[in-house]
């Protein structure tokens, strides 16, 4: 799938469109596909992946455009998953609908994205990253203990029951039969993901290649040349906390949605530095890098607790080591692997090799390799 | 000729201190409009200090400077930038893994608008606007003469190549003063040769030119005025022949023949 999407970059334009359309055609199938291969399982873990990469999307715009390490990420996502649960569960009985809940947690985790970006985005690099894995674990605890005097946020119980997406009166949560195909609620769940994710995708790319995207990047190259070239470099990196947050809380809209009960649990630190590796490992301001990124860290795992067991008792006839612990163990042997190999990420930046690839660029090389 | 000869830059008493260093001290000079004014000293004299200064990245401690007669002492880089003073930094500071193109792209943003709104729709006058950025972009490139094509990375340009990039990334914010650290440290004859012709292109072209330099043939040969800085106060000023037979200057650069000359 990966090749397919490299292809559809890298190729002419009569080939991206064949590659685009088998790519499209393949994202159509995947649940499908996914289900008879695998089980049902997995194409919820598919779903996840979605969430996913929409978080490392949106933390790309914060690390990879404008380089600022943000290690508490996942307080927006918390932040767009309690708006929504909040609003859309029995615990104060609202049942607001999902096309305003959603929109209303995406600008509210982006309000706290300024609220935590106007007094910290002065400091930089790992002090920044100091405060704002402070910040995200304030937003946590909050969580946790907005039970008492007054029940807010349920505690570390969690917000149960909540409200199934729902677009008019058809909803997500059950199955529905269409076109003669039976599209349990985990497709439906899948196809608005991807929908939303490939919304993101387009609005990073526009983002990357525009006056605001280059902005970012003169920060995250030289914050103080940046500066004196007349960017205001407070404001233009307030906005890049903004749009991340904005990212971020629309996923957690839809991770609430999607799962149907959240808990102070899943917005902890481990999450945002999952998060952080995505974009890392994928490769920094890279789009697709960080989409690989995201794939491979969501299914990796899962295919270790799934095979791992099974492996060991074919090897040795016993399980020797737990499968969670191989997990991690694993996955940590990785990290430190492409770290020493590919310390760019697994997919970096090709940005600048299609440039140079491309025709005018090529015939400019040509004009200047004959000057010489 | 009144408009001409006018100040486009005045300062009077700037001081700045680091703790108990006094970097400048009582430091006061007019740059008229139109002119390539040299500033001269030895090392750790204060003038990059200064340059900071001007360009917002210090704040002044004592005194202020008016630029085009509004007072801007205190304000922050962006806004000097806005006002129309541009710079480049004595050890490039170039946005190193951004294309050439980009580099000077960067340098129109202050002088464009489109938002996030404006970058997602990519509507009619974002898109017009993108163009017009491109388009000066690619001229100012062939303006300060960088022949590498314009995709590759910044910091894969040669040296000379990288000091007339800065230039064009400033020239690019439509300054009325260009601050120039040193831009001829490290270049070879010819390029400093082809620099000095450039600066006056870019007199010519109406940008007043205020130039930090230590070779002493170009700004003899370039300035029409130089202050000299010596410990941070102001030495001498005028002329560039006549400052260098002032011998003050002399005794800053090369010191006294003996030790009790200091207390006559």
């Amino acid at each position: 799938m990966r090749n397919v999407l490299e292809q559809v970059l890298q190729c002419n334009k009569r080939n991206a469109w064949v590659a685009a359309a088998a790519l499209a055609l393949l994202l159509l199938v995947l649940p499908f596909a996914t289900d008879t291969l695998l089980g049902r399982g997995w194409v919820r873990i598919v779903d996840f992946a979605l969430l996913y990469i929409m978080l490392a999307l949106g933390l790309n715009i914060v690390v990879g455009y404008a380089g600022l390490l943000d290690l508490g990420y996942i307080a927006f996502f918390a932040v767009g998953a309690y708006c929504y649960a909040l609003l859309g569960s029995p615990l104060f009985g609202l049942h607001w609908p999902f096309w305003i809940v959603l929109p209303l947690g995406a600008l509210l985790a982006c309000f706290f994205g300024v609220l935590l970006g106007a007094p910290t985005l002065r400091l930089r690099g790992d002090y920044l990253a100091i405060v704002t894995l402070g910040f995200g674990e304030i937003i946590r605890i909050f969580l946790n203990n907005l039970n008492a005097p007054v029940n807010i946020t349920n505690g570390p119980q969690g917000i149960s029951l909540i409200d199934p997406i729902q677009i008019g009166g058809f909803s997500l949560g059950t199955a529905h039969e269409l076109f003669g195909l039976v599209f349990p609620s985990v497709y439906l769940y899948y196809y608005l993901f991807l929908a939303i994710a490939l919304l993101i995708i387009f609005a990073s790319l526009r983002l990357q290649d525009s006056r605001i995207g280059r902005a970012w990047m003169a920060i995250r190259e030289d914050e103080v040349a940046a500066h004196a070239m007349g960017i205001n470099t407070r404001n233009v990196k307030l906005l890049a906390f903004a749009m991340g947050a904005t990212f971020g809380g629309a996923a957690g809209g839809l991770f609430a949605g999607f799962q149907g009960f959240i808990s102070p649990e899943s917005f902890s630190l481990t999450e945002s530095i999952m998060v952080v590796c995505m974009v890392v490992l994928g490769g920094m301001g890279n789009i697709g890098g960080v989409v690989l990124g995201g794939v491979l860290l969501v299914v990796l795992p899962e295919i270790l607790r799934h095979g791992a067991g099974p492996a060991q008792q074919a090897l040795f006839g016993k399980t020797v080591v737990d499968p969670e612990s191989l997990r991690m163990l694993l996955f940590g042997l990785a990290l430190i692997l492409v770290m020493l190999w590919r310390p760019a990420g697994l997919w970096p930046s090709t940005q600048r090799q299609r440039e140079l690839t491309s025709a005018s660029a090529v015939r400019q090389q040509d004009a200047y390799d004959a000057g010489k | 000729m009144t408009q001409a000869s006018e100040a486009l830059l005045a300062l009077s008493g700037v001081g700045k201190k680091f703790g108990g260093l006094v970097a400048l001290a009582d430091v006061s000079l007019h740059i008229r409009r139109g002119e390539i004014y040299g500033l001269i000293g030895p090392n750790g004299a204060g003038k990059t200090t200064l340059f900071n200064i001007l360009t917002g990245l210090y704040q002044l401690d004592e005194g202020n400077f008016t630029f085009n007669g509004r007072v801007y002492s205190r304000c922050k880089a962006h806004v000097l930038a806005q006002a129309g003073i541009a710079r480049t930094f004595q050890n490039i500071r170039l946005f190193a893994n951004m294309s050439v193109l980009e580099n000077v792209m960067v340098g129109r943003h202050l002088r464009t608008h489109a938002g996030i709104w404006g970058a997602l729709t990519r509507n009619a006058a974002a898109r017009a606007e993108e163009k017009a950025v491109l388009q000066r972009a690619g001229e100012l490139l062939r303006y300060v003469g960088i022949a590498s094509p314009h995709h590759t990375l910044a910091k894969n340009l040669s040296y000379g190549e990288q000091r007339r990039l800065e230039i064009a990334r400033a020239l690019a914010t439509d300054p009325q003063l260009l601050a120039l650290d040193e831009p001829a440290a490290g270049m070879n004859a010819t390029e400093t040769a082809s620099l000095k012709i450039l600066l006056q292109t870019i007199r010519a072209s109406g940008v007043t030119v205020l130039l930090i330099e230590h070779d002493v043939k170009l700004i003899l040969g370039l300035c029409d005025r130089v202050a000299v800085l010596d410990y941070g106060r102001k030495i001498a000023e005028g002329v560039p022949e006549e400052v260098r037979c002032n011998p003050a200057v002399v005794t800053a650069y090369l010191g006294t023949d003996d030790a009790d000359a200091e207390d006559e």
